[in-house]
């Protein structure tokens, strides 16, 4: 087993998972507006006054019998993806990406009955996947057809990009592509490749997977260091808009390129995980000191996204609180 | 957003915590229980054999007993007497113990035990009303006789005490007084100490005291003589004129005029036999804390069955506290916050290596059975229930095999909760199909680990001793969980996961 010393990571400013919970989610994440984030439908509804665009929302499946509604629906469509409103983790998000006679084609490669998909909505429905067990709502979301740019990196899936944004300003930000270990899921822990981006400019730093350094995506072969986003202010400050939309101070929020519509909010997330700090390299720790020992915070999203990208840039060096 | 100060919180939970070891402590030193489990402490156990002829008459025999005696404390009472009827009465400040019968004839024995536990800060309580010297009437030549002997004592002393110490050195035979052997007869030298006593002014009275030495028979009660200096009655040797109570000395009968009275037989006699015991000091404590104001605070007034219940209830503490610590310092992953616990309550009860193979045994064939439920499409709610319904079956099917296979063992399956049983299964079953058997690995073996350390701590005599007989010590433990909940440290387990970063230092 390897070890690192404490000192160690309190000199690179590492957030822990403690800290990250007395000191920041639960300073700054008021728990009423949980269920604002928890609740993917409601996210949907908030973020849409303050100009955020999601998926287009195909069907939301409350009851049990509206299931049967379900086959005609997607019955046109090319691909679609299957989520619960309440779900956490990325637990219980089947995605369809094509079909084959009679059978859906999951973005795993796998085939199944439209019997299965149906056995799925179910468990959505009784609550498997929600947080504590409550009973929940399934959506079914038209397929994010990623940019062929980005696509091509990530061996199924779409990649996602995750940018923790900490009072209104975004502060660190990776992107996940998805792999054949994470069955075309975007979620770091189910073992996407984590790539770190630089603040500034949208280009790629470094990259992790099951915790361990990568240079080459494990499936696809390509080299992860000379990635680079399109629009990337835009979609800071997109991310940036959220909390004004939700006022949650401390969260994760997960965005898509799509080839057609540009980015699209997946989903937000108050509870975002710590291996972003791996996928860049550095801690988390000065830069929230940084924006909490702000005299005077900017008011507008676009002043926030001005100011990170010039404070949190990469080339500006080991950044001091 | 500015950091709250934490300066209220931590000295609110610094008070917790001084709270907790303060009444803790007190308790220790207020009701003598033991901070250890096995303390020893000695007890004389005096027992008075009654004997006397029944003269085929209803009888009554009433013996006087020590209600307080000063250096000791009463802990059990009991009368071993059959066929008789038997109370313990108090009248006019002194108690008797009566026995009653209907028809006695012939020899009759009685007895009465008592257990005395030795005490220094058990003093006599004051007199409700003042004891008054009686007035003595003397004949001549004795009037004058006992007038000099007094004055004399008069003469040398300034105190009740200091004169009746100088009388009872004018009194002994081999001062060179002559009145005293006009006066002393055999067998009347107490009562005549007494009248002179009362007669000077000064309330004088007897007492009868047993001289305790371990494992003697058939003792007798040894006369004292007793007089009130306006504040509490002081105890003289009559002999020696020494001064208060020796600390073997255990005053039997005091206050009262006769130790014991039989009606309806004759040829009375009492004797004593005594013991020195050696008790637990914690069952000592129980016994008295019915007795004390501070045994409202414990548990011991409970009945058993309550009692018992609470041994156990008050055990989890100790395990949230091992698991709080697991998760926040040390950082390993459990399935279910709370789970552990409960398996461990359940380790407690079966002991842990017969435990486990019933645990894992119970969980493995769970899983396999829920692997045919999923593909039965069900709604979850029903799933669960078929589920809990299975786990009964299998805690049956494993108790009836074990017992046919001469395991006892086997039975202890049925202390594990099933209904969190049959979630645990549920939850790893699901973790299987998403995240893969590692996972399943690693978060039901964090369990088991967690839960072998709660059950090793909570298994551990003093454990338990402690955290039924000072139940104020949760506050202690309290206090540590929400001194954890402010830990912002890294986690043991992050130290470790962190480890790439090595690259970027």
């Amino acid at each position: 087993m390897d070890w690192i010393s404490p000192r160690k990571l309190k000199r690179l400013g590492m957030l822990n998972m403690n800290r990250r919970n007395v000191d920041y989610i639960a300073r700054y994440n008021d728990r009423s507006s949980y269920p604002l984030v928890d609740n993917k439908l409601k996210t949907r509804l908030v973020v849409r006054e303050y100009g955020v665009t999601t998926p287009k929302l195909l069907q939301v499946v409350r009851q049990q019998h509206e299931i049967s509604h379900f086959r005609q629906i997607v019955e046109g469509m090319p691909g679609f993806a299957i989520k619960p409103a309440k779900g956490s983790g990325g637990k219980g998000i089947t995605v369809v990406t094509g079909r084959e006679n009679e059978d859906y084609v999951k973005a795993s490669g796998a085939r199944v009955g439209v019997s299965v998909l149906e056995r799925h909505l179910t468990n959505i429905l009784a609550g498997l996947y929600s947080l504590a067990g409550s009973p929940d709502v399934a959506i079914v979301e038209s397929l994010v057809q990623s940019s062929p740019d980005l696509a091509r990196y990530s061996h199924q899936g779409v990649p996602d990009i995750r940018i923790v944004v900490f009072q209104g300003y975004p502060v660190m930000a990776m992107l996940r592509l998805a792999t054949t270990d994470s069955d075309g899921k975007a979620n770091l822990h189910q073992g996407a490749v984590g790539v770190g981006l630089d603040i500034g400019t949208g280009k790629s730093l470094n990259a992790v997977q099951f915790n361990r350094p990568a240079t080459l995506h494990p499936d696809t072969g390509l080299p992860l260091d000379n990635i680079h986003i399109d629009a990337w202010e835009q979609m800071l400050e997109m991310a940036s808009r959220c909390y004004e939309a939700t006022g949650l101070g401390y969260m994760g929020v997960d965005l898509v390129v799509d080839a057609n519509e540009g980015p699209l909010l997946l989903e937000l997330n108050a509870r975002p995980g710590l291996a972003i700090q791996m996928a860049n390299g550095r801690g988390l720790l000065p830069r929230l000191k940084n924006i909490e020992s702000l005299k005077r915070p900017h008011f507008s999203p676009m002043e926030r996204v001005r100011y990170a990208m010039s404070t949190f840039a990469a080339s500006e060096g080991n950044l001091q609180p | 957003m500015s950091k709250p100060s934490r300066i209220p919180f931590y000295g609110f939970v610094l008070l917790l915590i001084a709270a907790g070891i303060a009444v803790a402590t007190w308790r220790h030193m207020a009701l003598g229980t033991p901070w250890l489990t096995g303390e020893q402490r000695p007890v004389w156990m005096i027992e008075a054999r009654l004997d006397f002829d029944g003269l085929g008459e209803s009888a009554m025999a009433s013996l006087h007993i020590p209600e307080q005696p000063p250096g000791f404390r009463i802990l059990t009472e009991q009368a071993a007497s059959p066929g008789y009827g038997f109370s313990i009465v108090e009248e006019s400040g002194t108690r008797r113990a009566e026995w009653t019968k209907r028809e006695v004839s012939g020899p009759q024995t009685l007895y009465f035990k008592a257990q005395f536990v030795p005490d220094d800060s058990s003093m006599e309580h004051r007199p409700d009303t003042e004891p008054q010297p009686r007035t003595e009437f003397w004949e001549e030549p004795e009037a004058t006789a006992v007038d000099e002997l007094l004055a004399r004592a008069r003469d040398r002393s300034s105190t009740p005490e200091s004169m009746t110490r100088e009388l009872i050195r004018l009194m002994q035979p081999d001062s060179s007084v002559q009145n005293t052997t006009l006066l002393v007869s055999e067998g009347n030298y107490l009562t005549l100490l007494v009248r002179m006593l009362n007669h000077a002014g000064i309330a004088a009275r007897t007492a009868d005291a047993l001289r305790l030495e371990d494992a003697r028979r058939r003792q007798q009660l040894v006369p004292f003589l007793q007089i009130y200096n306006g504040d509490r009655w002081l105890t003289f040797n009559p002999r020696t004129g020494e001064q208060g109570v020796p600390e073997n000395l255990l005053l039997w009968r005091q206050g009262s005029e006769s130790l014991l009275d039989v009606v309806g037989g004759d040829n009375s006699r009492v004797s004593f036999s005594m013991m020195r015991q050696t008790v637990p000091a914690l069952q000592l404590a129980t016994l008295e804390a019915s007795s004390n104001g501070l045994g409202v605070l414990g548990f011991y007034q409970l009945p058993i069955e309550e009692q018992s219940m609470f041994r156990m209830l008050l055990l989890l503490p100790l395990g949230a506290l091992i698991v709080a610590f697991m998760r926040i310092v040390i950082g390993i992953r459990t399935s279910g916050t709370f789970m552990p616990v409960l398996i461990a309550i359940a380790f407690v009860q079966t002991t842990l290596v017969p435990g486990l193979i019933a645990f894992l045994s119970v969980v493995a064939i769970g899983l396999l059975l829920r692997g045919y439920l999923s593909s039965l499409n069900l709604l979850l709610v029903s799933r669960i229930s078929a589920l809990i319904i299975l786990v009964i079956f299998i805690t049956a099917g494993l108790s009836i095999i074990g017992y046919q296979m001469g395991f006892n063992t086997g039975m202890t399956v049925t202390f594990f909760p099933m209904v969190i049983i049959a979630w645990t299964i549920e939850r790893m079953s699901i973790l299987w199909e998403e995240e893969g058997a590692r996972e399943v690995l690693v978060q039901g073996s964090g369990s088991l680990f967690v839960a072998i350390c709660a059950y090793l701590v909570m298994s551990a005599p003093l454990a338990g001793h402690l955290t039924f007989n000072f139940p104020e010590l949760h506050l202690v433990v309290l206090g540590l969980i929400l001194l954890m909940g402010q830990y912002t440290g890294y986690k043991l387990s992050e130290l470790h996961r962190f480890t790439p970063m090595k690259a970027y230092d």
